[in-house]
C-alpha cells in the first residue's frame, strides 16, 4: 500500500513538473519554432480541416528537411501544436486562448473557414500574436483593422468577380442578366457583395437574387425561376452542398443557362460525383495545380500536386495548397526579421512580397493578399466521360479555352 | 416576397407536384414515427439521423457499383437490426418512463449518431446518382425528375405493404393490441417486449427506405437529420397517431406548403416556415384543447 502511494505521488510530481516545464519553454524550444493551430478535425468542417492540416504538415516537413529556418545564424525547425476545434467558433476561440496563455505559443496558423478565423482573430490580436491564416476569406476579416492577421488568400468578394466580367466581355461589353443564389453565411454573402459590385461596374442586372438555407438540399424553386426568366449567368455559392445540389438539379430539370459559375467545386469533387453532368460548370478557385508560379521549396504547382498525392493519396484541393503557402510566408518573415520578437516578425510579415508555388503574396494594410488573382476553371469532359478541371480565366494562366455559351441539354 | 408563383400558372402546377411528391416521402418517415409513438409512447428525436444513416447505406452501395435503387431493399433490412439494437441497448430502459426521459434519451442517440456518422463517413456532402432522367409535362413547362417520382412510388408501395402487414399478420395484430392497451395485451399473452423491439425495428427500416430515397433525390450529410425529425413530428401532430390517410394527407400538405413558402418567401425561409407552422399548430391545438376542457367543466 505504502509503496503504491509513494509511486503514485512520484508519478504525479513528475507529471506536474513535466507539464510546467512544457509551459515555460514553448515558443522557441531549443531549435524548434512552435506554432499553434486550432483545426476542425471533427464536426462539419472536418474534411476541409484535414486538408488544411495536411497542407500545414506537408510544408513543415519540406521546410525542415530543406534546412529549416535561419534566424540569428542558427537553424530552427518548425513544429505545430494542433487542437481540434470541433468546427465550433466558441471552442476555437477558447483553444486560441489556451495555445497562447497556457502553451505559450507566440505565433499562430489559422483554422479552417472564415467563421472560425473570425472567432480566433480577436484573441490573437489581444495578445499581439501574429497569425498567418490560409482559409478565412471573408471580407469582414480585413476591415476590422487587425494588425496581426495575415491571409495568403484572395478575399471572398473577388471569388466570382472574374466570372461576371468574363461574361460581360463575351457579351460585347454590354451588361448581362444575372441570376444568383447564395447561402446565408459570412463567406457566401461576401461573394454575393462582390457580384453586386461587379454588376454595378459593368451595368449588369440582377434578375433573381435568392438566398439558400444552411440545410439546403433542394433548390428546385430557384431553378424553375431560372428556366422561366432565362438569365445569361447563374451564380451559386453554398459550400459543397450548394455545388452538388445545383449540378444535380440543373441536370435533372434540364435547365439551360449560358454560363454557370460556382464556388467550392473541388471540395465537392464535382466531376467525380456527377461525371458528365458537371461539364461546363465554371468554378472559382484560389489555386490550380497548372498555374506556373514557382518557389524553391515545392518548385511549382504540378510538382506540389504530385508530392502531395504521393504523401496523402489524393489530389490536393486549394485548401491544402494555401495552407502550405502560409508556412512559406512564416519562414520568409522569420528570416527577414532575423528575430523571434513578435513585433518585429509582425512588421516583417506586413512587408512580405514574395512568390510561392501557390501565387504571389503581398499583404494590404487590412491583411488580405492583394497580389494573387482568383482563377476560374471549367469542368471539361472527353467523349469517354473522363472529366478534368481546366483553367480558363484569367487568360494569362489559361490552359484551355472557355466554352461559352454552354450547349443546350437537348444538344448534349 | 416574390409572387412569381401566381403570375405564371405553370409554376403553381410545378410547385404543387413537387410538393406532393416530396410530401409522400415525408409521410413515410412520419408514419414510422407515428407507429412507434403510438405503440411505445416515445418521441424519437433520432428519427432524422436514422434516415441519414439509411441514406449512407444506399450511398455506399452506389460507391461499390451497385445501383442505389437497390438500397431501397438492402437499407431497411440493415436498419431493422440497427433499430432493434438501439431498442435493446437504450430504449427498453426508458419505454415506460416519463415522455421527457425518452426524449432526452433519443436526443442523446441523435447526437451520438451524428458524430459517429461524421467520424465514419466524413463531413462531405454526398449523393447517389440514379441516372433516372426527367419527365416533361405540359409542353416542357413542368419538369419532374424521375428520381422524385420513383421516391414517391416506392414510399407508397412500402406504406401499403405495411398497412396490410399490420392488419393481417400475427405480429401486426400484436403491435396494434399493444398500442391499444399494453397491459391487457400482456395479460392475454402478447410478449410486449418483443413487440416493442419489432416496432422500433420497423420504424428504423422505414427510415432506411426513406434515407435511400433521399440519397437518390437530394443530398445527405451527417448533420442533416434534424429537419426530417421536425417534419415528421409535425405531420404526426397534425394527423394524430394511427391514422395513415391522415399522415399521408398532412405529409403532402406539408410538402406543398414548403414548396410555396420556398417560392413566395424565398428558399432561406423554407425550413423556417416549417418551424413556424409547427409552433402555430401547437398553439392552435392547445387552444382547442383548453376550450374543450372548459366545456367539460
Amino acid at each position: 500500500m505504502k509503496i503504491n502511494k509513494i509511486i503514485l505521488s512520484f508519478i504525479s510530481a513528475v507529471a506536474i513538473l513535466l507539464s510546467t516545464s512544457v509551459v515555460s519553454f514553448a515558443k522557441v524550444v531549443g531549435d524548434k519554432i512552435v506554432l499553434g493551430a486550432a483545426i476542425s478535425l471533427t464536426g462539419k468542417y472536418s474534411s476541409n480541416g484535414v486538408h488544411t492540416q495536411n497542407g500545414y504538415n506537408m510544408a513543415v516537413d519540406r521546410i525542415n528537411s530543406m534546412g529549416g529556418v535561419k534566424v540569428g545564424g542558427k537553424t530552427y525547425k518548425f513544429e505545430i501544436i494542433y487542437y481540434d476545434d470541433e468546427s465550433n467558433p466558441k471552442r476555437a476561440a477558447q483553444l486560441a486562448e489556451r495555445l497562447i496563455s497556457q502553451d505559450g505559443v507566440e505565433f499562430m496558423l489559422g483554422p479552417y473557414s472564415s467563421g472560425l478565423t473570425k472567432a480566433i482573430a480577436p484573441v490573437t490580436e489581444k495578445y499581439g500574436v501574429p497569425m498567418v491564416e490560409a482559409n478565412g476569406a471573408s471580407r469582414s476579416l480585413f476591415t476590422k483593422g487587425y494588425k496581426y492577421l495575415f491571409a495568403v488568400l484572395a478575399p471572398a468578394n473577388l471569388y466570382l468577380d472574374v466570372a461576371i466580367r468574363t461574361a460581360v466581355e463575351l457579351n460585347g461589353g454590354k451588361g448581362v442578366r444575372i441570376a444568383q443564389a447564395f447561402e446565408q453565411d459570412a463567406f457566401s454573402q461576401d461573394v454575393r457583395l462582390g457580384i453586386l459590385d461587379a454588376a454595378k461596374d459593368t451595368g449588369s442586372e440582377i434578375i433573381i437574387d435568392d438566398k439558400l438555407p444552411k440545410e439546403l438540399n433542394d433548390m428546385a424553386a430557384t431553378l424553375v425561376k431560372v428556366k422561366q426568366m432565362k438569365p445569361d449567368v447563374l451564380v451559386v455559392s453554398g459550400h459543397t452542398k450548394g455545388a452538388l445540389t445545383a449540378i444535380r438539379q440543373i441536370a435533372e430539370m434540364k435547365v439551360d443557362v449560358p454560363m454557370l459559375a460556382m464556388t467550392h467545386c473541388d471540395a465537392a469533387k464535382l466531376s467525380k460525383q456527377h461525371g458528365k453532368n458537371s461539364q461546363y460548370a465554371l468554378c472559382a478557385s484560389q489555386w490550380h495545380k497548372t498555374l506556373t508560379y514557382k518557389d524553391n521549396f515545392f518548385k511549382d504547382g504540378m510538382t506540389y500536386a504530385a508530392d502531395f498525392q504521393k504523401e496523402f493519396g489524393y489530389d490536393p484541393p486549394y485548401q491544402s495548397a494555401e495552407s502550405s503557402a502560409a508556412l512559406l510566408v512564416f519562414k520568409d518573415a522569420f528570416e527577414r526579421a532575423n528575430s523571434f520578437d513578435q513585433k518585429k516578425v509582425r512588421d516583417a510579415l506586413a512587408a512580405t512580397n514574395m512568390q510561392t508555388f501557390y501565387g504571389n503574396i503581398k499583404f494590404a494594410p487590412g491583411g488580405q493578399n492583394v497580389d494573387k488573382p482568383m482563377v476560374l476553371f471549367q469542368v471539361m469532359c472527353d467523349s469517354s466521360g473522363k472529366c478534368e478541371n481546366k483553367v480558363v480565366a484569367p487568360l494569362k494562366w489559361a490552359s484551355a479555352k472557355l466554352i461559352h455559351p454552354i450547349p443546350k441539354w437537348s444538344k448534349r | 416576397m416574390d409572387f412569381m408563383v401566381f403570375q405564371y400558372p405553370m409554376i403553381t402546377v410545378q410547385a404543387c407536384l413537387d410538393g406532393i411528391l416530396l410530401g409522400i416521402l415525408f409521410a413515410l418517415i412520419a408514419y414510422g414515427m407515428a407507429l412507434q409513438w403510438g405503440v411505445m409512447n416515445i418521441i424519437n428525436i433520432a428519427q432524422g439521423d436514422l434516415v441519414i444513416l439509411g441514406g449512407y447505406i444506399a450511398y455506399f452501395m452506389y460507391l461499390y457499383g451497385i445501383h442505389p435503387a437497390w438500397g431501397v431493399i438492402v437499407s431497411p433490412i440493415i436498419m431493422y437490426f440497427v433499430g432493434v439494437g438501439i431498442y435493446k441497448l437504450v430504449i427498453n430502459k426508458v419505454v415506460d418512463r416519463d415522455l421527457f426521459i425518452s426524449i432526452l434519451a433519443t436526443f442523446g442517440i441523435s447526437i451520438l449518431f451524428m458524430q459517429l456518422m461524421n467520424f465514419a463517413f466524413g463531413a462531405d456532402v454526398v449523393l447517389a446518382n440514379s441516372g433516372y432522367g426527367t419527365t416533361f409535362l405540359f409542353d416542357n413547362a413542368v419538369v419532374l425528375p424521375n428520381s422524385k417520382i420513383f421516391s414517391a412510388f416506392i414510399s407508397i408501395v412500402f406504406a401499403i405493404c405495411l398497412v396490410i402487414y399490420m392488419k393481417k399478420s400475427k405480429l401486426g395484430r400484436a403491435i396494434r393490441a399493444t398500442a391499444q392497451n399494453a397491459r391487457a395485451a400482456k395479460i392475454l399473452g402478447v410478449d410486449t417486449e418483443k413487440v416493442y423491439a419489432a416496432t422500433f425495428g420497423i420504424n428504423a427500416a422505414l427510415c432506411g427506405v426513406a434515407g435511400a430515397l433521399i440519397s437518390i433525390t437530394f443530398t445527405i450529410h451527417p448533420y442533416m437529420g434534424l429537419p426530417y425529425t421536425i417534419r415528421s413530428f409535425m405531420i404526426v401532430i397534425v394527423a394524430g397517431l394511427g391514422n395513415l390517410p391522415g399522415v399521408a394527407m398532412s405529409g403532402m400538405g406539408l410538402g406543398v406548403f414548403e414548396e410555396f413558402a420556398d417560392y413566395i418567401l424565398g428558399t432561406e425561409f423554407r425550413i423556417g416556415s416549417v418551424f413556424l407552422l409547427l409552433v402555430l399548430i401547437l398553439v392552435y391545438r392547445r387552444f382547442k384543447l383548453s376550450r374543450k376542457r372548459e366545456y367539460l367543466k
